[in-house]
Parts: C-alpha cells; structure tokens; sequence
C-alpha cells in the first residue's frame, strides 16, 4: 500500500523537518524540547479554559447570585384606616409572586385585627384545619369556619372545634403608612405554624 | 494508515512512565492515541493555511457548551420563547455575554467555514482519494445553514419571526411537495408555537447529532487519506518531507483559536448582541432581512417571480449544489497548482463575486429606497428601545384569567365575591383550578347549562355530596351571579 510505503521511511527524513531546531542543539532531546511545550500547552490551556469558564459558571450560578424567586409584601391598606378598628375586617390583597421570568398575581383574603396587646396584625383567612375560607361572624363576635365548625377569637386564638391550632398570623411591616403582609401558606392538621412552600 | 496500530519500529521508543500514567495507559491506550493524534504527519510541513478546520472544530464545541448552558433558562414556545431570551439578555448574570458569544459563534462559524472551503478547493485538497471527505465536508456545511436557519427563529422577536416566515414561504416555491413541506416545517400552515417546537428538535437534536456523527466521519476520512499538504504535492502519492502535527502546527492552530476566542470575546463586551421586541405577527410594516449570510440568497429569491420562480429557487441551486458535490469525481486530474487550474478558479470567483455582489446590492437597495430605509431605521430604533427596558417579568396566564373576570362581567364580579365569600374558593380553588378537596371548574361551561348547574347547586348528586359539596341556598340573583362567574371560567 501506498501509505504503508510511506510509513516505513526511516524516522530521520520522515521527521527531518521537526521545526523546533532540535537537531541544532544536541544537548536537548526532541523529546523533552516536545513534553516542555506539551506541559506549557497544558498550563495555558487549563488557564484560558478557567477564564472562558468563570461566564459559564456565573451563568448557571445566577440562583445563587441573584434571588429568582420571590413573594412581594402586598399592601393591605393605610394604617390610618384600622386606627379606630374593633371587629376584625376582611381585606382582598393582591399578591404579586415573581417566579424567574414570569408572575403570578393572585388574590387572598385576609383579615386586620388586633392581637391581645392591641396592636394591628393581620390573618391569613385560610382556616388551619382544611384550608377552607372562616368568614367573621358579626353577631357571635367569633370566627366560624362553615366546613367543620372551627371557632376561632377576634384575636384569631383557638375557641372550640376540630382545629390544632389558632388562625395564622402572617408577617406584617409598615412602608410610608402602609400596612404590607407576605402572604404564606401554612400546614393544615398540625398545632404549630409550619411554612409551606 | 496513520489508525492501524504500528510496528515498534514505526514509533521513536518512549521513556518508561510509572504511576497512574502508566496505569491510566494500559488500560486505555491513551498514550498511542494521543501519539496517533499529534504525530499526523503533514507533507511539506505545518502552515497557517491548514488551520480553519481545528478552528471549526473550537467554534462548535464552544457553540454546544454555549447551546447547552442558554437552555437551562430557555422555553420553546410562542408564548415564552421571548420573555426567557429577553430575561437570560436582561436579568441572568453573564446572560448577554454567553447569548453574544452563541449569536456571534454562529456568525465566525459561517466565516471560518467560508476560509476552510476556500483553502480546500484553492489548494485542490479534494483530489487524489478523498471524495468522501469532501462530501461529509459538504454535508456539514449543509448543516452549519440549517443551525443558523433553526437557530435564528428561537429567540422569536420581530427579526427572527419574519425572517423565517421568509424562509419558509420561499420553500413554498418548490413544485407540487413545496406547500407541504413549508407546513411541515412550520407544524401548520402558519407559523406558531408548533413551529418554534420543531425549529427547537432540530436545532437542539436532530441537526447536532448529525454535526457529530459527519464531524466524526470527515475527521477519520481526514486521517484515512492524510493530510494533502502544499500545492505542489501530489494529491496520491506525497513526497515531501512530512512534520508531524505536533508540535508546530498544533501551536498554529492554537493562535486561531486564541484570536477567535479574543474576537469573539470583545465583540460580545463592547457590541452586545440585540434582541428586538416580541415577535408581532400582526405586524404588517415589518420589513424582514436575514442575518448578513443568508442576505446573498435573500437577494437572489427575489429575482424569481411567478412561472419562472422554480428556476431560481429550485433548478439553479440544484445544479450548482449537486455541481459543488460532484467536484472531486468530475475533477480526476492530479493538478493542484491554482495557477494551472484557470476553469476552478474561475468558477470559485464567480461564486464567491456573486455571493458578494448579491449582498451588496441587497444592502444598497435597502439604503436607496427612502420608505424601506426608514422603516429598517425604525425597525432598528424599535430594538434599541426595547433592548434599553429593563427586564418584565411574564404574567400568568392564570392571573390573568382571574383579572380578566373581573373587568369584564360585572354579574361575574359580583359572582366572584360571592365565590370567594361562599369558601367556594377553599375546596376548587382559587379561580375554580381544582384541589385535592373538590375537582376544577374551569371549562365547566362546556358540560352544563346554567340551569344544569343551579339545579346541581341547589341538589348536588350524591356523588358531590360525598365529597362534601353543601347545597348552595342563594337568593336568585346571587346564584345568577355566582353560575355566571363558575360559566365564566375558562
């Protein structure tokens, strides 16, 4: 075969024109002159492909970097509107939740009311035992849930009926005289307050 | 046959290696590989006229790294193929820079393949023996296109809408089987969110996975015949004095990748890469232009109109694609000298003064014609503006059907309150979507009337009464309300 004739020349004129002047300096095998670039090549190589890797890496460590997901406070009203509350109110907040590139914005019912230091908190409306909506009960003065019969204080603390635990505060703060809550869900059928989700 | 193991003669004999090198190489021979690899011998010696192929070969693994890292944000759908570019351009760290160097990519993709072809067919590197190299070169041209063509479309802005809408009509051209195959293309007979789906398979499966397979195949044919060295050589039987691949052709190859990487780099620094606003198929100003490579064949379709459409667009690239692939098998002669070669040549600056004389004229027809120049300067402005806006989140769509109700249907207003207030809301969910508790209400409409469902409300089934679904006891309005809001789910 053509090739193979090609193949068998001896290694001096197959290799002749090596290009690294190794034949010039005798006390320097092509060898080693070969396996010091190699090692160079190798250096450079791991460095550049370090460098093109940092964008790569921030890239897909953008999560870490950066918050991606997010749940805004919500605004329920102005402070000055529950100055002078006594029962409980219902309050629809709107809840915008940023979830990388797209929103979601969803409505809940919640209530304004005051714990028993009187100061302002706000209630989820989702009733702790199965998740179903407690409307307020004027006339008894109470929180009744219509699916199981849970009673609950204005305050929101446990009365009677199948529930674990009282109704939910969720985390208020105050901005420019608005009254903002995170709205959070909570595990239904246990008696402490567990985030969920 | 530079594959086939060698005789111990063949190889200058090794040092002897120790440790997990050597233990590394017994099992997996990676030291003759390696050697096989570096040691290729090249007639004449290393030049930089060899260097576009290794060139090539850097551009796509970085083009597949790039690729792979973009879809870990990226959504093919008409409804989100936009937002989730405009957010990896906008809001991901790096973003812009890795979708610059993947746009920017494709572009030194086409260039660089442009020099290899160029270097191939000047230095007559198809001949002698390599027919099949030069077809599985011309295959993977076919399929550097069809990247740019697929690749295009996804970011689905004003550009890469219309761009391909032209794209795919112009295969409509093809006699009896063009219709059919543009609605293949395009998942129907309008393009959509079926035709980002198909354009994505293609992109990101079918045509990468043949880019791999014809890589594999040209680079062991490369091998096969050998390297076919300077213009002087004979294409059969070299004669020069070979050097192997390594070390200087090796470092040659390096600078042309080192010179694209700081290319590529500045341009996505200092020129980031646009995205336009969302793709607006209502749109009817929008004057479609391709990316600058395709502008050549985008000038020459609109030569052919009407009966004689199917010259331009069918028979002429059909006689020029297959005289392209038949070249080595019509070109016997060992003659490789350009010089010597009058008719190649002449024919390869035909080609490539065409090609270059269609884009420009494209571009200056763009430039002298006031209303096209002032609706491509608009179209230009449209990007800026868009690419100046910060990054907006996607609503919902279930937010917005929630909204939507409200504004719409005062009775179905009224009725949501009514659902809301009811707890209605605390077993279907919020919206009627449906909880572990009661099933979904959307699209409810479709299976009863609003009497079917006052009388459901009023006696519900013993079915829903297991599930405890309460009969609703409502003042008539209120139960309107309420039917018109559950009817109004959608």
């Amino acid at each position: 075969m053509v090739e193979d004739a090609r193949w068998s020349k001896s290694e001096d004129t197959r290799w002749s024109k090596s290009g690294t002047g190794a034949h010039s300096d005798p006390g320097l095998s092509l060898e080693s002159r070969r396996s010091f670039l190699g090692a160079l090549l190798a250096v450079g190589g791991t460095l550049v492909g370090i460098l093109m890797a940092a964008p790569l890496i921030r890239f897909a460590l953008f999560p870490l970097l950066r918050r991606t997901t997010e749940l805004k406070a919500s605004s329920v009203g102005t402070l000055t509107e529950f100055s002078s509350l006594t029962d409980p109110v219902m309050r629809t907040i709107q809840i915008e939740q940023v979830d990388g590139w797209r929103k979601v914005v969803s409505e809940k019912a919640v209530y304004v009311t005051k714990d028993r230091q009187g100061n302002l908190c706000v209630l989820t409306s989702v009733c702790p035992h199965l998740g179903c909506t407690v409307p307020w009960n004027k006339e008894k003065s109470e929180f009744a849930c219509p699916c199981h019969g849970a009673k609950y204080a204005a305050d929101g603390t446990r009365v009677s009926g199948p529930s674990l635990r009282g109704m939910d505060t969720l985390e208020t703060s105050v901005q420019d005289g608005q009254l903002l809550v995170r709205f959070q869900y909570f595990r239904q059928l246990v008696s402490d307050k567990q985030i969920i989700g | 046959m530079s594959w086939a193991p060698k005789n111990e003669s063949d190889t200058p004999p090794l040092p002897p290696k120790k440790g997990i090198r050597e233990w590394l190489n017994r099992r997996t021979g990676l030291d003759d590989l390696l050697r096989n690899a570096l040691d290729e011998p090249i007639p004449g010696g290393a030049r930089f006229a060899y260097i576009f192929g290794s060139g090539l070969l850097f551009i796509f693994i970085s083009q597949v790294i790039t690729g792979v890292f973009l879809a870990l944000y990226y959504v093919p759908s008409a409804d989100h193929a936009h937002t989730t570019v405009a957010y990896i351009t906008k809001a991901v760290t790096a973003g812009a820079f890795l979708r610059g160097l993947h746009v920017y990519g494709a572009s030194a993709m086409v260039v660089v393949l442009f020099l290899h072809l160029s270097q191939t067919f000047i230095y007559g590197s198809y001949k002698g023996r390599r027919e099949l190299l030069w077809l599985s070169g011309c295959a993977l041209f076919g399929m550097v296109l069809a990247m740019a063509f697929t690749g295009c479309l996804l970011p689905w802005d004003q550009r890469a809408y219309f761009a391909t809408a032209v794209g795919t009509n112009a295969v409509s051209e093809v006699p009896w089987i063009g219709e059919s195959i543009k609605r293949l293309m395009r998942g129907g007979t309008d393009m959509g969110t079926l035709t980002i789906s198909r354009f994505f398979v293609a992109h990101v499966f079918l045509i990468p996975a043949c880019i791999f397979a014809l890589v594999a195949s040209h680079i062991f044919l490369f091998r096969k015949a050998g390297a076919a060295g300077p213009v002087h050589e004979d294409p059969y039987h070299p004669k020069q004095e070979a050097e192997p691949f390594y070390p200087r052709q090796v470092l040659m190859d390096l600078s042309l990748t080192a010179l694209l990487i700081l290319g590529l780099g500045l341009l996505c620094f200092f020129v980031p890469v646009q995205l336009g606003p969302a793709a607006n198929p209502a749109d009817a100003q929008y004057i479609p232009r391709p990316e600058w490579y395709y502008l050549p064949v985008f000038q020459w379709l609109k030569y052919w109109h009407g009966s004689v459409a199917i010259v331009g667009v069918l028979v002429i690239p059909t006689l020029i694609v297959l005289a392209i692939l038949a070249l080595p098998f019509l070109d016997r002669g060992v003659e490789r000298r350009p010089w010597k070669r009058p008719g190649a040549m002449g024919a390869y600056l035909f080609v490539v003064f065409s090609l270059v004389g269609l884009g420009l004229r494209s571009q200056y027809l763009d430039r002298h014609d006031p209303g096209v120049a002032q609706q491509l300067a608009k179209q230009r402005a449209e990007e800026n503006d868009y690419a100046s806006e910060p990054f907006e989140p996607e609503l919902s769509s279930a937010s917005l059907a929630a909204a939507n109700v409200a504004l719409a249907d005062p009775l179905a207003a009224k009725g949501k309150t009514i659902f809301e207030g009811r707890s209605c809301n605390a077993c279907h969910g919020d919206g009627g979507v449906g909880t572990a508790a009661a099933p979904r209400l959307i699209g409810i409409k479709a299976k009863f009337s609003p009497d079917q469902l006052a009388e459901l409300f009023k006696h519900p089934t013993a079915k829903m009464n297991a599930g405890g679904m309460p009969p609703i006891d409502l003042p008539p309005d209120d139960l309107k309300a309420l039917i018109a809001y559950v009817e109004s789910l959608q």
